[in-house]
């Protein structure tokens, strides 16, 4: 992230030693080494999805290969083993973000379904007619839907804190927001559009000073940034594993124990139970309640895998040499005539929105498809940003620490190619 | 990139033929597509089963408002029986470049802001059944 006045944080500095070898990384990911058009694939378009190591593709094609059954309920060894694989991974995610039991880590498809997850069940027997929820002005879609559905089924009102023109959450208007009434906040701990990193200690210590629980979307945080649900104090944490180096169809929720026992079940199915009866069912407990059908086994096997090689890699240093890399694309777009950066926030993760005078951002997206490079273009599934900044659409860079330096002066050529053809 | 961005398509997105708008005009019409931000408004005025004049305003990506542009300048003075029946194909036949799902929308706004300006058209080219 980059900071005021570039002041170093301990993180960064225990990134400069020992060098980056970003080269050598490189080698885990094999689509790195893909041709687009006959030249080579510059992908950065992490926001989006980001690409798999090795280690992941291999630890699933493993489990398909040699141990592939059903979880939980099998005799059998080969179950047995698969549960054990499935049940280490869950501990191995407490692990990651800090949480204090494994039975906190509730496996679901997405960041999305943790939402909708939290606000049908949490939301539904916890917050009536005139009760307020609290997000910010720069969510992803999947962090206003949700609640936008929880207030048509139970009369409660969403509230919305502004943010300023560098994307930057307003704490004093999120302070007046915060009411009587308010009986939950959700808010992105880095927003996908613009980068920014929001003040979600504060945000929680705020909101919980005066009993509001707190969900934080960390699908664009934890790729980036050490996580510490505890630390962070939050009741509930949501991200996915596309994002984080691991496979599509799997994310988790952290939510606070006492919390999620007091919730009633999402959805009902197989495993989430203790018995049936026509009469009466007992549902089963923590984390299980929340996990009904068969789960998906080898997605939570290959996540586990992806956290540990992200911690091999060490997120410490990644967010150090993600931080030199953004400083680099910030400095080297802002210098070319007509681009200007969309998401100026001084805590920013390495995102980089933009738009460029007389040109479409889905020209500029093709543009740099010609020339093999990936970006996203379009309203990153957060119209209410782009109305906020007056423009329909950005093109946004979204950098990983297997991206390169060499790979954002692509990004620049690229760009002024753009400026030639079409200004 | 040739085949995509050819030199005529850059041209009409550069300097659009018949942009702007008409005083009293008997049709107008302005559509979005909201998943790009691409916008087209077109104002025809219309004589003796004729389009007499043609202008249109918008923004967004080339294809669209190139798109736009090429499809004034077919139709203007053209029989409204011809505009009537103008087809998607004959708008990506002029448009001649290979657009990906995605983009088809952004090479047919401008036809479907003209048919449901004209005829209350409500789907998209091509898809009217």
């Amino acid at each position: 992230m980059i900071r005021a006045g570039g002041a170093m944080t301990a993180r960064s500095r225990g990134g400069r030693s020992p060098a980056f070898e970003v080269e050598r990384i490189r080698q885990d990911f094999p689509v790195l080494g893909e041709k687009i058009r006959g030249k080579p694939l510059v992908y950065l378009d992490n926001a989006a999805t980001s690409q798999k190591p090795h280690v992941v593709i291999d630890t699933i094609r493993q489990f398909l290969s040699t141990y592939n059954s059903n979880v939980h309920r099998g005799v059998h060894q080969l179950s047995e083993r698969a549960t054990e694989a499935y049940e280490q991974a869950r501990t191995r995610v407490q692990g990651f973000i800090n949480a204090a039991e494994s039975r906190e880590i509730i496996f679901v498809r997405g960041t999305t379904e943790a939402i909708n997850l939290v606000a049908q069940s949490y939301g539904r027997t916890h917050i009536g007619t005139g009760d307020e929820i609290v997000i910010s002005a720069m969510e992803h879609h999947s962090n206003i839907v949700p609640w936008q559905i929880l207030c048509e089924q139970t009369g409660a009102v969403l509230r919305v804190v502004p943010i300023n023109d560098d994307g930057e959450m307003l704490l004093d208007e999120y302070v007046t927001l915060l009411t009587p009434r308010t009986r939950l906040v959700a808010v992105a701990h880095v927003s996908n559009a613009l980068g920014t990193i929001n003040p979600v200690r504060e945000v929680i210590r705020l909101a919980r000073r005066q009993g509001v629980p707190v969900l934080v979307d960390g699908a664009q945080a934890v790729p980036h940034l050490k996580v510490d649900v505890r630390e962070l104090d939050c009741d509930f944490y949501a991200f996915s594993g596309h994002k984080v180096f691991g496979p599509t169809g799997i994310g988790v929720l952290y939510g606070r124990a006492r919390l999620l026992e007091a919730m009633p079940p999402y959805q009902g199915g197989g495993d989430m139970i203790k018995s049936v009866t026509f009469a009466k069912t007992v549902y089963n407990d923590l984390p299980f309640k929340f996990e009904a059908g068969t789960p998906h086994i080898g997605g939570v096997i290959g996540l586990g895998a992806a956290l540990d090689y992200l911690d091999g890699v060490g997120l410490d240093r990644v967010t150090a040499y993600e931080d030199e890399l953004l400083v680099h694309a910030t400095e080297a777009l802002s210098a070319i005539p007509g681009v200007r950066i969309i998401g100026t926030a001084k805590e920013k993760a390495s995102v980089v929105s933009f738009v460029v005078d007389g040109v479409h951002a889905h020209d500029i997206g093709t543009v740099l498809d010609h020339e093999g490079i990936a970006i996203r273009a379009g309203h990153h599934c957060a119209m209410p940003v782009m109305q906020r900044f007056g423009v329909p659409a950005t093109a946004r860079a979204s950098l990983a620490f297997y991206n390169t330096r060499e790979e954002v002066d692509a990004l620049v050529r690229g760009i002024h190619k753009v400026i030639e053809m079409f200004v | 990139m040739d085949d995509f961005y050819r030199e005529f398509i850059l041209d009409h997105y550069k300097r659009p033929r018949n942009f702007g708008t008409l005083e009293d005009p008997d049709v107008t019409h302005e559509e979005d597509n909201p998943l790009c931000g691409d916008r087209i408004r077109i104002d025809l005025k219309l004589r003796e089963g004729h389009v007499a004049d043609v202008r249109f305003t918008g923004q967004g990506c080339a294809i669209s408002q190139a798109a736009a542009s090429l499809l004034t300048e077919k139709i203007k003075g053209a029989s409204l029986e011809r505009v009537r029946g103008f087809s998607k194909e004959e708008m990506l036949e002029i448009l001649g470049v290979p657009l990906s799902p995605i983009r088809l929308k952004c090479g047919l706004l401008a036809l479907k802001v003209l048919k449901t300006g004209l005829y209350g058209l409500q789907r998209w080219p091509g898809e009217e059944g």
